[in-house]
């Protein structure tokens, strides 16, 4: 079987004396779309950036195309193909959305910038019309956008995100659920992580649930929006 | 208008112009680590010795036109002071970066300390001096009088709104000064980005001792004095000119060093000389009260 372009094999992570992970092993494969739903607190913003070593694993491997990175450096893993859009966007509030973008090409330089910085703008129209303005006079579903295409502009091998539901209206939710929909269809890989669970799972290949710290249960999208137990906790029941 | 106040505003754009090259260190390095860098002064007071070490080898070596000479000079001692400013972060604050914030400044206090004792040692506790580089003076007459600006006055007010300008083009413009300034506005997501943001630092405080370089050799031209303890007024004074400017503001440090010279000039001719600084500090306590970010820092606004 092919090596999956990013695994983690038994994670344990702590904050201090708090076990946040505990033994968490998940797979992703190449172009493949997976998704991690659970509860507000049950550590998937704390799996995503555990990826990136801020906090490092205390136990376990995180290996990246069969790589072990758990002990590597944050900018290696980002200079090797990891892309993330993280928890609350980040994008820089005193840099205009053309700079938030341009240091997204830190991994690869600026040989494609222009090229991918106008692939942006395509899909999200709405950023071109703010090129020049400071991210922190935008909305937050501006703002959400900009991450991700932050994100996007490093041409990642793997494209993280986390929460790009979070405080947005449901047609900007939509719009971005439906622009990552694209990207996936465009052979992009992407790890989610939602509290969202009824647009993960729809645009999910395969997903896992996460509670306490702990990975409770795993399948396709399909099969996890079927399951009693899921559409109890996750998706309000009916 | 008055010749003497004519003559205090270039005098106290001079001086300002130095202290808001010097500012530029403190404000970046506190804009990028939260640290106030209390040893730039010396790294200043070091590159003021540096100037003068290779103006006599220079000249030993038979350099006499002084284009070359300044040149030669600048080039050595920014390039040697720019070693310090790396190995001092190296040493002294990046083994401290994920200890309590007071660390890095007691271990600042301490290699000010270091520096002081150490250049005392080797260069001896004396005054030193360099001779007048640059002869001359520019005469302007008017109606009620006129303003003599020496030529050395000149040469310090162009060189050092060229290096400002330079710096504030590498700041906005190059990837250089973007990584920076994402490493400044948040520095997890900077690393998550790929930026090696311990190398930023490093780069950071290199620029800043650049930019102290400069003002040590611009000074020392100005003065031909110096000895092993006049890091500590001046790096007040620039520090002050930081905290005017709004601390981890760019343009703020440069127009606060302007501001903190022309006041002080001012001050010196129309009141008296020996209370200068007592003025410089007094401005300073007042523009705190009303404004307490600065005049061009941001007001830290914490959102709910």
């Amino acid at each position: 079987m092919k090596v999956p372009i990013l695994e983690l094999r038994n994670v344990d992570v702590f904050y201090g004396p708090i076990q946040a992970l505990r033994d968490v092993s998940l797979e992703i494969h190449e172009g493949e779309t997976v998704s991690l739903i659970g509860a507000n607190g049950a550590g998937k913003s704390t799996l995503l950036m555990s990826i990136f070593g801020q906090p490092r694993a205390g136990g376990g491997e995180i290996l990246y195309r069969g790589e072990d990175i758990s002990k590597k450096s944050s900018h290696y893993i980002a200079s090797n193909g990891i892309a993330q859009s993280p928890e609350g966007r980040r994008v820089f509030p005193d840099m205009t959305v053309e700079e938030n973008l341009l240091m997204g090409t830190i991994p690869i330089g600026m040989t494609h910038a222009e090229e991918d910085l106008q692939r942006m703008f395509e899909l999200f129209p709405r950023l071109k019309e703010r090129r020049n303005q400071r991210a922190m006079t935008m909305s937050g579903g501006e703002q959400q956008m900009l991450a991700i295409a932050r994100a996007l502009m490093s041409r990642p091998k793997i494209l993280l995100l986390d929460e790009p539901s979070l405080g947005l209206a449901p047609i900007v939710v939509k719009h971005i659920f439906q622009t990552l929909r694209e990207l996936a269809k465009g052979g992009m890989t992407i790890f989610l992580v939602e509290q969202n669970a009824n647009h993960a799972l729809k645009l999910s290949d395969r997903a896992y649930v996460m509670v306490n710290g702990q990975i409770r249960m795993s399948g396709t999208g399909r099969e996890l929006l079927e399951d009693p137990q899921v559409r109890e906790a996750y998706l309000g029941g009916h | 208008m008055d010749a003497l106040f004519l003559q205090q505003m270039v005098n106290g754009l001079t001086l300002g112009s130095v202290y808001g090259l010097i500012a530029i260190g403190y404000t970046m390095v506190y804009g990028i680590i939260g640290m106030i860098n209390f040893a730039h002064g010396e790294v200043y007071m070091i590159s003021a010795y540096l100037s003068a070490i290779t103006l006599a080898l220079l000249a030993f070596f038979g350099l006499h036109s002084f284009p070359l000479l300044i040149l030669g000079t600048l080039i050595i001692t920014v390039a040697i002071t720019c070693a310090y400013g790396w190995v001092i972060e190296r040493v002294a604050y990046k083994p401290l970066r994920n200890s309590t914030r007071l660390a890095p400044l007691i271990s600042a206090i301490g290699i000010s300390l270091i520096l002081q004792n150490y250049v005392q040692l080797t260069q001896g506790a004396r005054q030193q001096g360099i001779p007048t580089l640059l002869e001359g003076a520019a005469r302007l007459d008017f109606a009620g009088g006129f303003v003599q600006i020496t030529y050395t006055k000149i040469f310090i007010l162009l060189a050092s709104f060229i290096g400002m300008g330079v710096l504030t083009y590498i700041i906005k413009c190059t990837r250089l000064g973007r990584m920076c300034r994402a490493t400044q506005q948040d520095r997890k997501m900077a690393s998550i980005l790929g930026i090696n943001t311990d190398r930023v630092i490093s780069y950071v405080f290199v620029i800043g001792a650049a930019m102290a370089a400069l003002a040590g050799v611009l000074i020392t031209m100005n003065y031909g004095t110096f000895d092993f303890y006049a890091g500590f007024i001046i790096g007040i004074k620039a520090f002050t000119a930081a905290v005017l400017g709004g601390i981890g503001s760019l343009p703020g440090a440069m127009l606060g060093g302007l501001i903190l010279g022309i006041a002080e000039a001012q001050f010196s001719s129309v009141i008296n000389s020996d209370y200068k600084d007592v003025f410089s500090f007094a401005l300073l306590v007042v523009i705190l009260i009303f404004r307490p970010q600065g005049l061009l820092g941001r007001p830290k606004v914490t959102k709910v």
